[in-house]
């Protein structure tokens, strides 16, 4: 059969951000898949020569929008663990909170993306509709919708009130209860499930050999959550890392959803626990020796590992971001799928290009 | 503060990074960095149950270093991220794009290496030269 190659992006309808995949088709049947980066990369470590450590919280925070709650808070981590800092309970809370609604946004951002790649245009703005709720608690408590910028380093900049977090609550019960309305569409109807079930698949061995991280790797069964870690307050909250068995699309999308709920349960946790305190201990000195950090974005794992000289500049700050550990997988799904199912497959990753190049 | 980090040898790492897969570790990436002008040193960060454990070693940039992809395939990427940022050579990465993962192929001098931003005095341009405007 003849072989014809088929340019995948970096402009494609279907693709948040560009990437470009260079496929090879035997009559519609995706035969290899070869990535290309580049399109988006701003040199965002190098910055660490012209930005001081206190800085670098702002420029991390914009490597991506929807992550980046998360990439401030690792990086604020890394250099406390560096220097010794003890952050404040009521902060580490507060940091909890901040990021599950960010999870959650993301979450939905992508169930939204995804209903549109199989066509359902009326599922994404529904799903969309939605996330504006949590977009409008962000602008609400931290004047802006998007990158809240609420971490510094030793704590946040931030606090929310009584009333703030009473008013939270309510609208996550409303976000909870509209979820539940579209479940039944989104897990259960028939035309849904005929292009997302059995596509993609990805078994737990093949999973665990290609470094896969965050849903990707629970929708193929593997119980790992970087917030097991315990970091901020998660030590102090309840919560087991959501599984799927299956490893489709169907099962990652299945992970992303159920993760919504648990993550309206860990702000309700973190609401009814948080400690009265300051929010952030005063920094004094500069960092000095190298540390690594994880946390678990919506995406997954996310490293960063930073290395200091006891100057105000870092030595080297490098970040893999979990897009970046979930592309090779990509590569392996897309062999035996047809044509049709790459846009499909290929959004399942939930693929963070702005993440993945820095 | 890292701990759990074992030092290697160019010669070795490739033999250290299978017995990690022996061992049943993930590869979760790679670091680089410059010692000097010609040194980098290299990190391979492990993870088994959410805990790391990482190879460390030196070598210059000329220098060739055995690509770690045929044990784990997923570091191909960061294996040619790093070739492009930093001016290393990979022998035998499964997928090589040869400095072109995000540099264009006019760019000459890796971003990582020697370069440093110097603030340009009236009428000149940052490397020294007049400016022509």
């Amino acid at each position: 059969m003849a072989q014809t190659v088929i340019p995948f992006g970096p402009q494609h309808p279907v693709l948040p951000e560009p990437i470009h995949l260079k496929l090879s088709v035997e009559d519609e049947m995706i035969t290899e898949a070869v990535p290309a980066l580049g399109f988006v990369h701003r040199g965002l470590e190098k910055l660490i020569d012209f930005r001081d450590f206190h800085q670098m919280v702002q420029v991390v925070e914009r490597i991506c929008g929807i992550c980046s709650v998360m990439h401030g808070m690792c990086y604020a981590q890394g250099i406390e663990e560096t220097m010794r800092i003890e952050v404040p309970g009521r902060a580490r809370f507060l940091r909890v909170i901040w990021a599950e609604l960010h999870r959650m946004q993301s979450h939905l951002l992508w169930l939204g993306l995804f209903a549109d790649s199989f066509g359902f245009e009326s599922l994404f703005m529904e799903i969309w509709k939605i996330r504006e709720k949590i977009l409008d608690i962000n602008e609400a408590t931290a004047g802006n919708r998007i990158i809240v910028s609420v971490n510094v380093i030793g704590g946040v900049r931030r606090d929310l009130t009584q009333q703030q977090m009473g008013w939270i609550l309510s609208e996550l019960t409303g976000i909870e209860r509209h979820m539940k309305r579209l479940e039944t569409t989104l897990m259960d109807d028939y035309t849904i499930r005929k292009r997302i079930v059995g596509k993609g698949v990805l078994a737990q061995s093949q999973a665990r050999d290609l470094g896969v991280v965050g849903p990707t790797l629970r929708a193929s069964s593997v119980a790992q959550d970087v917030r097991q870690l315990g970091y901020a307050a998660y030590k102090e909250l309840d919560f087991e890392p959501v599984i799927e068995k299956d490893g489709d699309c169907f099962a990652r999308s299945r992970v992303r959803f159920r993760e919504i709920f648990q993550s309206i349960d860990l702000v309700r946790q973190a609401v009814s626990k948080i400690p009265d305190g300051p929010l952030a201990t005063k920094v004094k000195g500069r960092p000095d020796g190298e540390t690594v950090c994880r946390v678990e974005q919506p995406r997954g794992e996310v490293f960063y590992y930073i290395k200091a000289s006891g100057q105000k500049r870092l030595e080297r700050l490098r970040i893999r971001t979990p897009t970046f550990a979930n592309l090779p997988a990509l590569i392996a799904m897309l062999p035996g799928m047809w044509l049709s199912d790459v846009p499909v497959v290929v959004l399942s990753i939930d693929p963070c290009i702005s993440c993945t190049e820095r | 503060m890292i701990d759990q980090v074992i030092s290697v040898s160019n010669e070795t790492v490739v033999d250290e990074t299978a017995k990690m897969k022996f061992e049943g570790y993930r590869f979760v990436t790679m670091s680089c960095f410059m010692l000097d002008e010609t040194t980098v040193q290299l990190l391979y960060h492990f993870d088994k149950n959410l805990e790391l454990r990482h190879l460390r070693f030196s070598v210059t940039l000329e220098t060739l270093i055995p690509s770690i992809s045929r044990v784990y395939s997923s570091a191909f990427l960061v294996e040619n991220e790093i070739q492009d940022l930093f001016g290393v050579h990979f022998q035998g990465i499964t997928v090589d794009y040869e400095r072109t993962l995000y540099l264009d192929e006019e760019v000459k001098a890796p971003p990582f290496c020697g370069f440093t931003a110097r603030k340009s005095a009236k009428g000149q341009h940052f490397n020294g030269k007049p400016s022509e405007g």
